[in-house]
């Protein structure tokens, strides 16, 4: 029912979605047993959690519907330059403030983008995105929360949270580089298209700043930190990748 | 030879004995995640399952359960499958089940209508005691489905089948 150029956009777009869920899930299960509060420390790890769900919801469409090799291999056994995973999920977990706010750009963004999906013409996809979208609320809800409350806490909060923002913004803005055949996959009532994305998202992480507190940074005066979702990575996501994939190197049959 | 009405009845029953392993007491069928059971005239039989949260780490295990309890009534082929045509919420646990959630001493999901509003989080009744003079703690608990609150009342901190 779909072309080939279709299919291949298709493919494209849900590895791109299935590596960034894999990526930030690792990370975020860093914080397991070092959160600054025992509350934060289950709530990180919760979240990684259904993240690595969603990244399997993802593969499992790409392996069962369009002929790709099953979810472990796609998850355990590609090269670095085969990721198309944005740079901003690969960066360490850092300082928690870092960590939070990411979580926060990173999510508002996966909402929007299943949210949308949730009416794709692509079935299955919609189907995984209907399921997905409800866990990802809890996902903003708790990032926004937390933001709002540091955004207002005291001066060292408050400092903070401005710096972890401005820190992110441009990788963040990454998050929406645009892929071949996008414009076939928008056409075709399969996917919203990016820098539709891009300006929601725009207007809900404004809002929640602004309910924070804390000024927006000019998007316009930054550049995206682009090149993920053509295999191009940080320093940062080999070492990542070498831990992710060491029990499966070791012992591909290894069951828990 | 097959009798497709008390048959099909049997298996539920079957069904019903495995429970979430997340809430022992908890049948899958309560919890709402069977969405389908179907029997052919040959005898094979098919049920299918939707996830609570696509991250569930028991869903492989609830599966075989299930597997095993049909497969004990004396069926030979049995398939069991999980997908996402049919989408789980919590609205989709029985009135039993509710009761079961909170004798096991969780707070049962509210229902609502469309999508759920955070803000039901906010003052959940407490399961001791009734009380919503309670605030939420953090979104996420012990396992993905729960939530963690406290209640100003009975002093008592408790955890709630969250809404989603």
């Amino acid at each position: 029912m779909f072309n080939t150029d279709t299919l291949n956009a298709l493919r494209r777009l849900l590895l791109a979605m299935a590596d960034d869920h894999l990526i930030i899930g690792h990370r975020n299960s860093e914080w397991t047993g070092l959160g600054p509060i025992l509350e934060e420390d289950i709530a990180f790890s919760s979240i990684a959690q259904d993240k690595i769900g969603h990244a399997l919801g993802l593969y499992s469409i790409l392996n069962e519907q369009l002929g790709e090799a099953d979810p472990d291999t796609l998850a355990f056994m590609r090269n670095e330059t085969d990721f198309t995973s944005c740079q901003l999920v690969e960066f360490p977990i850092g300082e928690y403030d870092f960590s939070l706010v990411r979580h926060l750009l990173f999510d508002v963004a996966a909402l929007i983008r299943f949210e949308d999906a949730s009416h794709s013409a692509y079935d299955p996809l919609a189907k995984l995105a209907r399921k997905v979208k409800g866990e990802i609320k809890y996902h903003v809800f708790h990032a926004s929360t937390f933001v709002k409350q540091l955004g207002q806490g005291n001066e060292e909060s408050k400092a903070r949270m401005q710096s972890a923002f401005n820190q992110n913004m441009a990788l963040a803005l990454g998050m929406f580089e645009s892929f071949e055949g996008e414009a076939l996959l928008v056409q075709q009532g399969i996917y919203k298209g990016e820098a539709a994305i891009r300006t929601a998202w725009l207007g809900e992480i404004s809002a929640i700043l602004q309910e924070a507190g804390l000024q927006m940074p000019d998007v316009d005066k930054l550049e995206p930190v682009y090149g993920g979702r053509k295999g191009f990575h940080t320093e940062f996501l080999q070492p990542l990748l070498d831990e992710m994939t060491e029990v499966f190197r070791i012992d591909p049959a290894a069951e828990w | 030879m097959v009798n497709l009405t008390t048959d099909t009845q049997a298996i539920w029953d079957a069904i019903a004995t495995v429970m979430d392993p997340e809430i022992p007491v908890l049948s899958v069928v309560d919890l709402g995640i069977i969405t389908d059971v179907q029997i052919t005239e040959e005898g094979a039989v098919q049920v299918r399952m939707t996830p609570t949260f696509s991250g569930c780490p028991a869903i492989k295990l609830m599966e075989k359960q299930v597997h095993d309890a049909v497969a004990a009534l004396g069926f030979e082929q049995v398939q069991v499958e999980t997908n996402f045509d049919v989408t789980w919420s919590s609205n989709r646990i029985s009135e039993k089940g509710r009761e079961i959630i909170k004798n096991f001493g969780l707070a049962p999901p509210p229902k609502y209508n469309d999508q759920p509003d955070m803000k039901l989080l906010e003052h959940t009744a407490c399961p001791y005691c009734n009380s919503s003079n309670t605030t939420l703690k953090t979104p996420f608990g012990p396992t993905l489905c729960r939530s963690m609150h406290y209640c100003y009342d009975c002093l008592q901190a408790f955890e709630q089948f969250k809404p989603i």
